[in-house]
């Protein structure tokens, strides 16, 4: 007796939904077309253009031999593709007095690099680390000063330097300049770790408090695990910074210790001879390279290290 | 109450934030293996006052005392104290295990025993088969569970919550609220207890702090708090939905109000009944309405104004000259707005407070 009820009942129903389903449903369209669509990637592509272009112009020439290069076109591919250019660049070209190519500055630069972005960033961190966390007497005045520091423009500070260095034996040497470096580093460092640091659950760290962690105990046991993403952006930064500076590779070292972009400078601006444009254009971007596979490698870590260490506390 | 051999004992606690004083000449006493809640509004000053006994916070006056040790000066670590926090606080990077052995590892235990009191604490809290997930990979509850068990494992004389299941849903809650209860029957350590919810408050302590701008009102059981609360705030603050007051004036024994006078009859003074400006506190589930009414000392004729079904009872606000009364009445009772009420209380079961000091009369 109840079935033709419920049934009469349930196409009742069927009937008020029919409406309801022939309207919108699902994702809503998109145009491809859109007005923002045009301006946002016209954009992109005119900027990307812009830098793209002149970097296409030096792997092209760095390609090319000098017959080819001096018929003018620029832009066209090379009909005959030559890697004499970075060979020469690298081990041959001449720099002044010696003509052992970039790869002498390579090495120099690497000696300099390595050294200087360990000893900045290890102190950076645990002074970003104390700044945050251990709210120590006077860390306001230090931490005021130390920003201040980061203001101050370098060539204020050229030849002060240049007399302590003298002064402590160091002038000239590798050693200085990795300490010229480690301490311009450390303002914009300092910071980055500091708001790090205290980004991080304030929670965190009292409980390793009480759990009977001390100073360095709740560093490396605590903070360092969780701060990967930030030691890799300090990394980008300070490799990136020290490896294409030139001045004070140039005013605090020697010719025999010669960063690389000194080098390539060297190289470039040199006056004997004629111009190799491909080899210079070849030797820019082996300088350059560094740079660029830190990019490309620690951008993947980057995004890996900011995944994992997406944990709530 | 006066404690012989207190487990914790704070004594003139001060501590200032710069100029702003967070806590004013702070006392407590709590006894050995008691549960005492501090209970207050956002901003009073009970995370604070937590993390001055946890040694998380340097004090800028006065002395603590845990176990009859002054440790004033003493670490956190050092201090035989346990903490949980509210938003759990557990080491991300590290295994549950590893989370619950960290504190064992810094005070230099073998490492059979660490393994030993990690596999009891897990085993109290049921939570062995998680130990070797990462935080990460835990619910909210289970995370707290760790938390916990990050404080029992170091065998601790007294544990310290900070709004440990606030984070927790109402169901989840309650569950851990009981567990929580369980486990204090269990090991009968001090545990100091902080909260919004008068809920958790209530049926967790054995005495309640209720706390307001850095100092404490009234330290008292749950019932006393309920029944004779000390002051104004307290008074308010309690219970939910929160007392009725109608203003008014005391004079020999009788209350005058503009809803009429009301004889004091059987009102418990906390003093010599003086004179004066009053407030006389009711609470909604003390007021009774329709035959039951009739038997009550106080009766008035009120007009039903709202009302809220709460399921299990029913909220109905009154109103008679000009003053609005809560009243909670059974849940199956059926009344309309605009009906017209009697409702009627006891004077034992209402609460006199000076207009000008806030204090019980
Ligand atoms: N580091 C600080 N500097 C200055 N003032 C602070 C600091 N920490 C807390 N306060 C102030 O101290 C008072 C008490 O804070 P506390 O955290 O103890 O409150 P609470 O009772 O725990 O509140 P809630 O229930 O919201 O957690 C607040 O008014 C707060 O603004
Ligand atoms: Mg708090």
């Amino acid at each position: 007796m109840s079935e033709p009820a419920s049934l009469s009942a349930t196409a009742a129903g069927a009937d008020a939904v029919a409406p309801a389903l022939s309207g919108p449903r699902g994702p809503r369209p998109r145009k491809r077309l859109s007005r923002a669509n045009i301006i946002v990637y016209g954009t992109l592509i005119v900027v990307s253009l812009y830098y793209l272009l002149p970097l296409y112009v030096m792997v092209v020439t760095s390609l090319k031999g000098m017959p080819e290069i001096r018929l003018g076109n620029i832009f066209a591919p090379p009909m005959e593709i030559t890697f004499e250019p970075w060979v020469k660049a690298w081990s041959e070209a001449c720099t002044g007095l010696n003509c052992d190519g970039l790869s002498r500055g390579f090495w120099n630069s690497v000696r300099i690099t390595v050294p200087s972005v360990v000893l900045s960033i290890a102190i950076a961190s645990v002074n970003g680390y104390a700044l945050a966390n251990w709210r120590f007497k006077g860390a306001d005045v230090f931490f005021t000063i130390l920003i201040f520091g980061a203001f101050i423009p370098y060539q204020v500070m050229l030849y002060p330097i240049v007399i302590l260095l003298r002064e402590m034996g160091l002038y000239g040497t590798l050693g200085g300049l990795v300490i010229v470096h480690s301490i311009f580093g450390m303002p914009i460092l300092t910071l980055l770790f500091r708001n790090y640091f205290t980004s991080l659950p304030e929670e965190l760290f009292k409980a390793a408090r009480v759990d009977g962690a001390g100073f360095w105990g709740i560093y490396f046991r605590i903070m360092l695990p969780m701060s990967l993403p930030i030691f890799v952006v300090a990394m980008i930064l300070q490799v990136t910074g020290i490896w294409n500076d030139f001045l004070f590779g140039v005013v605090y070292t020697k010719p025999d210790i010669y960063p690389m972009t000194v080098q390539l400078n060297n190289i470039v601006n040199s006056v004997q001879g004629v111009k190799e444009y491909n080899v210079n254009m070849a030797a820019t971007l082996l300088t350059g390279l560094v740079p660029l596979v830190i990019y490309f490698v620690s951008g993947k870590l980057f995004v890996r290290g900011i995944a994992a260490g997406a944990v709530k506390g | 109450m006066h404690i012989t051999d207190p487990s914790i004992s704070i004594r003139n606690l001060k501590l200032s934030f710069g100029a702003v004083e967070v806590l004013k000449d702070l006392d407590l006493d709590v006894a050995q293996g008691e549960f005492v809640v501090l209970l207050g509004s956002s901003g009073c000053g009970k995370s604070t006052l937590l993390n001055c006994i946890a040694g998380l916070l340097d004090v800028s006056d006065g002395q603590i005392f845990i176990g009859g040790r002054n440790v004033t000066w003493e670490e956190p670590s050092r201090r035989g104290i346990g903490m949980v926090f509210q938003s759990y606080a557990l080491y991300p990077q590290m295994t549950v295990e590893a989370n619950l052995s960290f504190g064992l590892k810094n005070a230099g235990l073998p490492r059979d025993e660490i393994a030993r009191k990690v596999a009891e604490a897990a085993r109290i809290l049921q939570i062995e088969p998680l130990l070797k997930r990462k935080p990460a990979a835990l619910s909210g509850g289970q995370r707290q569970r760790v938390a916990i068990g990050r404080a029992l494992v170091r065998d601790v004389d007294v544990f310290l919550f900070d709004e440990p299941l606030s984070n927790l849903d109402a169901k989840l809650r309650a569950g851990l609220r009981v567990e929580i209860k369980q486990l204090h029957q269990t090991l009968s350590n001090t545990m100091i207890y902080v909260t919004h919810d008068q809920v958790e408050a209530m049926t967790l302590a054995d005495r309640i702090a209720i706390m307001k701008g850095g100092q404490v009102l009234q330290f008292d059981t749950p019932h006393e708090i309920y029944a004779r609360p000390s002051c104004l705030y307290v008074a308010e603050f309690i219970g939910s939905p929160s007392m009725n007051f109608i203003d008014g004036a005391v004079a020999e024994g009788i209350f005058a109000a503009p809803v009429g006078d009301i004889a004091l009859e059987g009102y418990d003074f906390a003093g010599p009944p003086g004179t004066g400006p009053a407030r006389l506190g009711i609470r909604p589930e003390h007021i009774a309405s329709g035959p039951e009414a009739e038997a009550m000392p106080v009766r008035l004729e009120t007009v039903v104004e709202l009302v809220e079904p709460l399921g299990s009872d029913t909220l109905v606000r009154v109103g008679v000259q000009g003053q609005s009364l809560w009243v909670r009445m059974d849940g199956q009772a059926v009344v309309q707005p605009g009906q017209a009420l009697q409702v009627g209380f006891a004077p034992a079961r209402a609460h006199l407070f000076d207009k000008a000091t806030e204090a019980r009369l």
